[in-house]
């Protein structure tokens, strides 16, 4: 049995409060300032109350680019650009698969996808060890 | 001896930076904090000290420690044992007897001043406080005891804060609050039958952060997470708006999604982040599942009458709510609450390198 044999309908139009308009403005005001000054800008979904299909809604009208990217630490993220250049859909899942954060990142390349200075300087210093034992 | 940093501890590990900053975005959501603040918050708790915690558990059902350890963000394992040392918790630890009571008064001893003491469970007070007890002692004699050497204090759930289940009518252990016993402390408290697990983990990340507690309301509470009622941030609020009702619990009104009112939920009166942070992983809160809020987070929630009664009258105006809150209004509001938090985000506006002391300001 699966959800789908329950009667019960979620009435979606009706569910709608507007919530993924309002966003969609939200995003093309944050892309204006990024293409005017260069700022970077994220939006936490988990904190705007949305309805399951307003949410669906989102995804369908943001659409999927052409990049997408996973990490594997500390369970997966997922992060794809979406249809419109620049705007990111960021979702962190921890290593039981739960969603600990879902972010719309306005960027050229999400921040957490660059090198960190301590992970670089750490490598060097894996890789200085390495050659050293090598000699 | 003082507690490696953090960071020292990661290392250690493995984890890499890349890791920790997954880690802190998930704290700053949690946190409701700027989305952007995640590489603020890793630069200060990669150098924070991990403070001795001791945990003490009264009169209680344990389900704020079942709460915790299915707390979905950070995994509790990586909160225990790499953010906090805990030192004693009853029900956690390995040792017992004699044995866990000696590492509860060397970590009172060794880390007087400085550890964090969260409670969870109400404290009974009458006939000497007879009808709780541990290892012999009584749970008043206990927390008295561990309050004088602790920089603050939590009270972990319903019972903890307000007196909870025990402190329901005719209450006849005399259960009452640990700010009811405790004046010369400060006293976070995180309400709840059981808290939403997010919230234990979240403000102690909040304290490991600043430093400090967070911005509490006037039962003590963290804004961040009880600032706003469950009605605000509910997906079904425009049913409210609209009228639309379920007058049963299988009538065409609940089928279709409306709003509980009239079925008895507590959501207008009831401030804690059940409708954004949700419960399970995020999977939904109560009313999502089509039963109203009980208020749990509420103090006297069990002797607030019925859960199946409707509050006694509207909670606002409906007509000038529907009018000021108008659709697109209400969504607009909402969606600037996140993402404009005043100066945190006027200084990530002006590309300003964001520190913990502007998180601080407010």
């Amino acid at each position: 049995m699966s959800l789908d044999d329950i009667s019960i309908k979620v009435a979606a139009d009706l569910n709608s409060i507007g919530s993924v308009d309002a966003l969609l403005n939200e995003i093309a005001t944050r892309l204006e300032r990024f293409i005017a000054s260069g700022e970077t800008a994220m939006i936490d979904l988990k904190s705007l109350p949305f309805s399951p299909s307003e949410y669906e809604a989102l995804r369908t009208a943001l659409g999927r680019g052409e990049v997408s990217a996973r990490l594997e630490t500390i369970g997966d993220s997922e992060l794809y650009e979406t249809h419109y250049a620049g705007v990111w859909w960021v979702t962190h899942y921890n290593v039981e698969g739960d969603v600990i954060a879902d972010l719309i990142e306005i960027a050229a390349v999400p921040a957490i996808l660059h090198s960190q200075p301590e992970d670089v300087q750490d490598g060097l210093e894996r890789l200085q060890r390495t050659l050293s034992q090598e000699k | 001896m003082e507690h490696e940093t953090l960071e020292q501890r990661l290392h250690e590990q493995g984890i890499s930076r890349r890791s920790f900053l997954k880690f802190c975005a998930a704290m700053a959501t949690m946190m409701a904090l700027p989305p952007g603040s995640a590489s603020a918050i890793a630069a200060t708790l990669a150098k924070v000290k991990r403070p001795s915690v001791i945990w003490l558990s009264f009169q209680e059902c344990t389900g704020c420690t079942e709460s915790l350890t299915r707390s979905h963000s950070p995994t509790l394992e990586s909160m225990i044992f790499d953010m906090v040392s805990l030192d004693y918790h009853h029900t956690l630890q390995a040792a017992s007897g004699h044995a866990a009571e000696q590492a509860r008064d060397d970590a009172m001893k060794e880390f007087h001043g400085k550890y964090l003491l969260l409670v969870d469970g109400s404290i009974p007070i009458k006939d000497g406080g007879v009808y709780s007890t541990i290892a012999g002692r009584t749970n008043l004699d206990m927390l008295l005891e561990a309050a004088e050497g602790a920089a603050a204090i939590v009270a972990v759930g319903s019972c903890a804060a307000f007196g909870g289940l025990p402190n329901a009518q005719p209450n006849p252990t005399g259960a009452v609050a640990v700010s009811d016993l405790i004046k010369d402390k400060p006293i976070i408290n995180i309400s709840g039958c059981p808290p939403i697990p997010a919230v234990i983990t979240g403000v102690l990340a909040h304290y490991l952060t600043f430093g400090a507690l967070p911005a509490l309301d006037a039962l003590g509470r963290p804004k961040a997470f009880y600032g706003e009622t469950i009605h605000d941030r509910c997906y079904r609020r425009p049913m409210y708006e609209q009228g639309k009702f379920a007058r049963t619990f299988d009538d065409e009104g609940a089928r279709n999604g409306w709003c509980l009112y009239e079925l008895g939920c507590k959501g207008p009166t009831t401030h804690n982040a059940c409708a954004t942070t949700k419960w399970n992983g995020g999977t939904s809160f109560p009313i999502e599942s089509g039963h109203g809020c009980i208020g749990c987070s509420e103090p006297k929630f069990w002797d607030a009458g019925s859960f199946y009664a409707p509050l006694p009258a509207p909670t606002a105006d409906i007509a000038s709510v529907a009018k000021t809150a108008a659709v697109v209004g209400a969504a607009a509001a909402v969606i600037a609450g996140a993402v404009d938090r005043g100066k945190k985000t006027q200084l990530q506006q002006s590309l300003v390198k964001l520190t913990v002391e502007d998180l601080k300001g407010d």
